[in-house]
């Protein structure tokens, strides 16, 4: 089963905050392949988003090749093998790690600094 | 599908003009109508529905002319505006059954599921109703005839919060399916923060933005920063607050290009309306 918990404090924009947890259980193997996930309305009625919201949050998913689309059927998880799993999951480590290093190094932090805050706070 | 399309519609009256107000709505959305008082919701919203004729403009409802199919189209439409206040010393029933015969398609297990859903009690008077109870049983004959269009003038208004919330709960359901759409206007607006697909704003009888929610607040920025760099940007905002340390204001996003070392957030729909009234609204 899918889950979604919208954060209203959070900056980040509604439909990325969907993207994020959905796509984060697919790569993580929580959501199997061929999954059908609930319809848009029926998703925009229990989380009590605006179905724009949640439609535009099925695109990107659509668009990245986590989930495809049978007309008339609904939205279904790819079938996504070991290696495109990797290439995704190093993908949106990539484009989340870019955007924090350039904040650290904003923040006048050496690699070395960065490295062991890292260490510190993983096994935290 | 359209629903329902506004085109150019005008009205003036001696202290006030809506002015080219356009705007449109799919089936299967909710659009929230928003405004200061006296920005012109209402009046636009009655000039649709023609209880104030309008001066010019075309009004299409299912892809039909409005003024010439004016009987018929009303069938499709659920309206509102306010909570009961006429008849009050007669009881709600016998409003109900005038009202009904007016409606074609009139469901009374419909009706009554809402007079219970909304824990009704057609024995009392109009007078003897809450204001909040005047409101949910206004919205009652709104909803009782199955109508694709709902046009709800300040639903919300009057409602204590779990109120509300069950009733924007209620909104969720009827577009589920699809077929329907709601247009409602509220200066609440944190009703509309999640549920609203589309945004219409109107300002001084100016529509200032209309589309989508979310594509609207990823538009602008509120910005933060300090005096000197208030002077810098003050070109390019909307309109600004200056404090004792600083200032806020608002800005389209296009016009942020080379500031991106300022504090900028996404804003509330309020914080739009707040900005644009303080600049003056509708141009």
């Amino acid at each position: 089963m899918i889950n979604i918990n919208i954060s209203g404090a959070s900056k980040k924009p509604i439909y990325q905050q969907i993207f994020d947890q959905v796509s984060g259980q697919i790569v993580r193997g929580e959501l199997a392949p061929g999954t059908m996930l609930p319809p848009i309305r029926t998703v925009a009625k229990e989380l009590r988003i605006s179905v724009i919201t949640i439609k535009k949050a099925w695109e990107d998913l659509e668009r990245l090749g986590f989930i495809y689309t049978m007309v008339g059927r609904g939205c279904f998880v790819a079938d996504l093998t070991a290696g495109d799993l990797m290439g995704k999951r190093s993908s949106m480590l990539a484009e989340k790690l870019e955007k924090d290093i350039a904040y650290y190094k904003s923040l006048g932090l050496t690699l070395h600094e960065i490295i062991e805050a890292v260490k510190k706070y993983y096994s935290n | 599908m359209t629903l329902l399309n506004v085109e150019k519609l005008n009205k003036s009256y001696p202290s006030f003009h809506l002015k080219d107000v356009s705007f449109s709505l799919d089936t299967g959305y909710i659009m929230g109508f928003i405004g200061s008082n006296g920005a012109g919701k209402t009046t636009t919203l009655k000039s649709i529905m023609n209880l104030v004729p309008k001066d010019s403009g075309n009004i299409t409802v299912l892809g039909k002319d409005f003024t010439q199919n004016e009987i018929a189209l009303k069938q499709e439409i659920g309206i509102m505006f306010g909570g009961v206040d006429y008849y009050t010393k007669t009881k709600i029933k016998k409003i109900t059954e005038v009202v009904r015969r007016f409606y074609c398609n009139w469901d009374d297990a419909l009706y009554h599921s809402y007079i219970k859903r909304f824990s009704l009690d057609e024995s009392k008077k109009v007078e003897e109703l809450s204001s909040g109870m005047r409101v949910k049983y206004s919205l009652t004959l709104a909803l009782s005839h199955h109508a694709r269009l709902l046009i709800l003038d300040e639903p919300t208004s009057g409602l204590d919060p779990v109120a509300r919330d069950n009733l924007l709960e209620l909104f969720q359901e009827i577009i589920e399916d699809g077929e329907h759409s709601i247009l409602f206007s509220t200066h609440i607006t944190s009703d509309l923060e999640k549920c609203a697909d589309y945004i219409t704003y109107i300002e001084n009888g100016h529509i200032v933005e209309s589309r989508e929610k979310d594509d609207l607040i990823d538009a602008y920025r509120v910005v933060k920063g300090t005096r000197d760099q208030l002077s810098m940007l003050a070109p390019n905002l909307i309109a600004s607050k200056v404090h004792a340390f600083g200032f806020t204001g608002l800005i389209k996003v296009e016009d942020l290009a080379g500031n991106e070392n300022l504090v900028a957030e996404p804003p509330s729909l309020e914080e739009i309306m707040i900005y644009y009234a303080k600049k003056g609204g509708g141009t």
